[in-house]
């Protein structure tokens, strides 16, 4: 299997602000997820971007991101805004959750901006589970908040707006209240209001804040979109990838088995030990630190970033 | 049953001795009836083609765990124990469980066990070889490594161990209907669910396991108080029983194969592609049930909502649609994408520790032994569930 999906529709959510959907060329289930999962996208200038997963997981054949057209510089939400259009195909890597919901009583999910996309399979979770919640959702203004009609019309009362320009920056103390051990705490937005968020929880009991932050973690050097070779170094051979194929098929077309299962980057059968080189991970299980170690891969969806890639196989 | 008509019909007893004795012949008739297949005396379709069976668990949105993995609906019946938070959960129940075990039993978390279980593998295998060379391969392998080194990695406690496998048998049995074999172990569920449960509890467990991973999870949030036991119990539940009847299934297949243990002896790295090939040549686990949330069509057969599909496993991984010559065990094939260690958001969260005894296991074994032979017929035990074994005499010509 290829991660690349295609770009099934496009739609302007709010100011600035675009949501596509994504679908398997090949109409296939894609991956599951779970509520703060973000896939990696390749973008056309081979810059890679995460996005947050803010559509339905019933739906296991489409996945739903909202980019917002960042101002200045960065030209990853640009091209996203001016250049993809329905019918691209774009390269993705995982899915991916570093901010997972945790069993809770009670939840308090605050939003800045863009930052509502993780925040929205939450909150729908949160109902499903039949916990308390309730939102609170910041942004410059109305016309710029995406999904405000999908949030109030769902949940009504649950659902704080608070855009800036009508009601000044969010009174975090008196929303959140009184520290209290049933409730957990999410917030993901720009790193002032979480910043902020952190310091208004600062005396709340340990782990009751989840944040996600909106980092530039997207990987240094662009994705190499060419074909590259890779060493089996115990066989003897090298084999050479091409862009429509993935390691793991390559490695198998010159008759070397590598146990595998899932082949959605996901299970963890194909782990496989890379001696040199560093891999372009698009799995869903390595955590940061161990995907920056290159030590190993998932040949069933990673790929390389260097023209030699060298594997204990 | 209405919307039957025009299925396939078998009314063969699916969980009967014959059929659990034998399962061959009758997956063959499942198989070839069609891709859904109606089980008149369970009232309940079946699928044993490998591309249903792989749909279906893949697919948890229309076919739920939440009402039961075995035959009794949880809609209707109350389960025999507080039922798992992972097997018989579904999302989003499911996630915050999973995500916890995933973690601390994935490959990179188990590197740590690797150098110790090899260890373990090979005084267990030296202390097998020193007898007269003839054993019974199931209780002094397949039984005995999996209890030296599974329990010491949850961090259980010395006392009781041997209510493990009792346990696991009757939890796999209870997948089934109310037969003999359940009915055979009915005296015993309150005092093993006891000690089964008392060992789940923080206290019970040594402080460097992957119990007490669990708990601190907890401790962190990640899990609630009330589903750390049960996590621990998840462990107890599927990750004895699973193992020793793999490994049980891997020693009987190169005892029955004598040139496929030539070619592991030859190039031993082999030896984590000859599990996965007898997990699919036997399928240790071989059904488990789901429920339909809605009406679901499955090759033009309508699954009713609410109603039972029994998903074969071992029929799958036997399928030669999918497989070629699907009944022989043969290293030199790959048997990526078999389904006995499920697919999907359940399947085995346990599936790389399996892996990792097993790899240990057979690599102590091939750099000892040259040849190992069947002494007499190997003996199964029936479990409604798992395709277990009783005894597999051996005897082994240790290299020189
Ligand atoms: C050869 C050995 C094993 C086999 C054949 C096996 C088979 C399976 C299968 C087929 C499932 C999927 C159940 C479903 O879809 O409803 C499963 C799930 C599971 N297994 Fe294993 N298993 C093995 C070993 C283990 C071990 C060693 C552990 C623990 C360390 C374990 C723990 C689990 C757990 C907790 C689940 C439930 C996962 C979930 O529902 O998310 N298993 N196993
Ligand atoms: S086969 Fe599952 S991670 Fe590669």
């Amino acid at each position: 299997m290829v991660v690349t999906l295609e770009i099934s529709a496009k739609e302007a959510v709010a100011e600035g602000v675009v949501a596509l959907t994504l679908v398997h060329p090949a109409g296939a289930r894609l991956p599951d997820w779970t509520p703060g999962s973000h896939i990696e996208v390749v973008l056309p200038d081979r810059t890679v971007r995460h996005y947050s997963l803010c559509g339905s997981r019933w739906d296991a054949y489409t996945y739903r991101v909202a980019v917002l057209r960042e101002p200045y510089g960065r030209g990853g939400s640009a091209l996203v805004h001016d250049t993809l259009r329905p019918g691209d195909r774009v390269g993705v890597g995982g899915p991916r959750n570093h901010f997972p919901l945790v069993p809770s009583e009670t939840y308090l999910f605050i939003a800045g901006g863009i930052g509502i996309t993780p925040l929205l399979p939450m909150v729908q979770q949160a109902e499903l589970l039949g916990a308390e919640w309730q939102l609170l959702y910041g942004g410059r203004t109305r016309a710029s908040m995406a999904f405000l009609e999908e949030l109030t019309a769902a949940h009504g009362e649950r659902v704080h707006i608070a855009p800036q320009d009508e009601v000044g920056l969010l009174d975090l103390g008196s929303w959140l209240g009184a520290p209290r051990p049933d409730t957990k705490v999410y917030c993901c937005g720009p790193a002032p209001l979480l910043t902020a968020v952190e310091a208004a929880c600062a005396h709340w009991p340990a782990y009751t804040l989840r944040t996600e932050r909106f980092t530039a973690a997207e990987q240094a050097a662009p994705v190499r979109d060419l074909p590259f070779e890779v060493e089996l170094r115990r066989t003897g051979r090298v084999v050479t990838v091409t862009p429509d194929v993935s390691v793991l098929d390559a490695v198998r077309r010159v008759g070397v088995d590598v146990l595998s299962s899932c082949e959605q980057g996901t299970c963890g059968t194909c782990l496989t030990p890379v001696l040199e080189g560093s891999p372009d991970h698009r799995d869903s299980i390595l955590a940061d630190h161990e995907r920056a170690a290159n030590t190993c891969m998932f040949p069933c969806v990673s790929r390389s970033r260097d023209d030699r890639l060298v594997l204990d196989l | 049953m209405p919307g039957t008509a025009e299925l396939p019909v078998c009314d063969i007893d699916v969980f009967s001795p014959a059929a659990l004795e034998n399962p061959e012949e009758l997956h063959r008739v499942l198989r070839t009836a069609g891709p859904v297949v109606y089980l008149s005396r369970y009232d309940v379709r079946a699928l044993a083609r490998h591309e249903e069976v792989h749909a279906a668990l893949a697919d948890w949105q229309h076919f739920e765990s939440g009402s039961g993995v075995g035959l009794a609906n949880f809609r209707h019946e109350e389960s025999w124990r507080p039922p798992s938070v992972l097997l018989e959960a579904d999302p989003p129940r499911h996630d915050a469980p999973r995500r916890v075990l995933r973690d601390i039993l994935a490959p990179s978390a188990l590197r740590v066990l690797r150098a110790a279980w090899q260890r373990a593998a090979e005084e267990l295998v030296e202390q097998v070889l020193a007898g007269e060379g003839t054993f019974d391969a199931f209780t002094e392998l397949a039984c005995a490594f999996p209890l030296r080194v599974f329990p010491d990695a949850v961090g259980l406690g010395p006392d009781g161990r041997e209510n493990l496998l009792p346990y696991g048998n009757m939890a796999f049995n209870s997948f089934g209907p109310v037969n003999d074999l359940v009915r055979a172990d009915a005296h015993r569920v309150a005092e093993l669910s006891a000690w089964v449960n008392a060992q789940c509890a923080r206290e019970a467990l040594t402080d460097d396991g992957f119990g007490a991973r669990i708990w601190a999870a907890a401790d962190r949030g990640d899990l609630t108080q009330a589903q750390a036991p049960l996590v621990v119990r998840s462990l107890l539940t599927a990750g004895v029983d699973t193992t020793v009847h793999g490994l049980a299934a891997c020693l009987y297949a190169f005892a029955t194969h004598p040139e496929q243990w030539q070619r592991l002896r030859e190039r031993p790295e082999l030896a984590r592609v000859a599990f996965d090939e007898a997990v699919r040549w036997q399928s240790p686990v071989q059904t488990f049930f789901r429920t339909a949330t809605t009406d679901v069509t499955i090759a033009d057969a309508v699954v009713p909502e609410g109603t039972k599909i029994l998903m074969f496993l071992g029929a799958a991984n036997r399928d030669p649609g999918r497989w070629d010559d699907p009944d022989r065990f043969d290293l030199a094939r790959d048997p990526s994408g078999h389904v006995g260690f499920g697919m999907g958001i359940h399947q085995c969260v346990g599936q790389h520790v399996a892996r990792l005894e097993a790899e240990t296991l057979l690599t102590a074994l091939a750099a000892r032994v040259e040849h190992i032979e069947l002494t007499a017929t190997p003996r199964r035990h029936l479990n409604n569930t798992l395709r277990s074994w009783a005894s597999l005499p051996v005897r082994v010509h240790r290299t020189r």
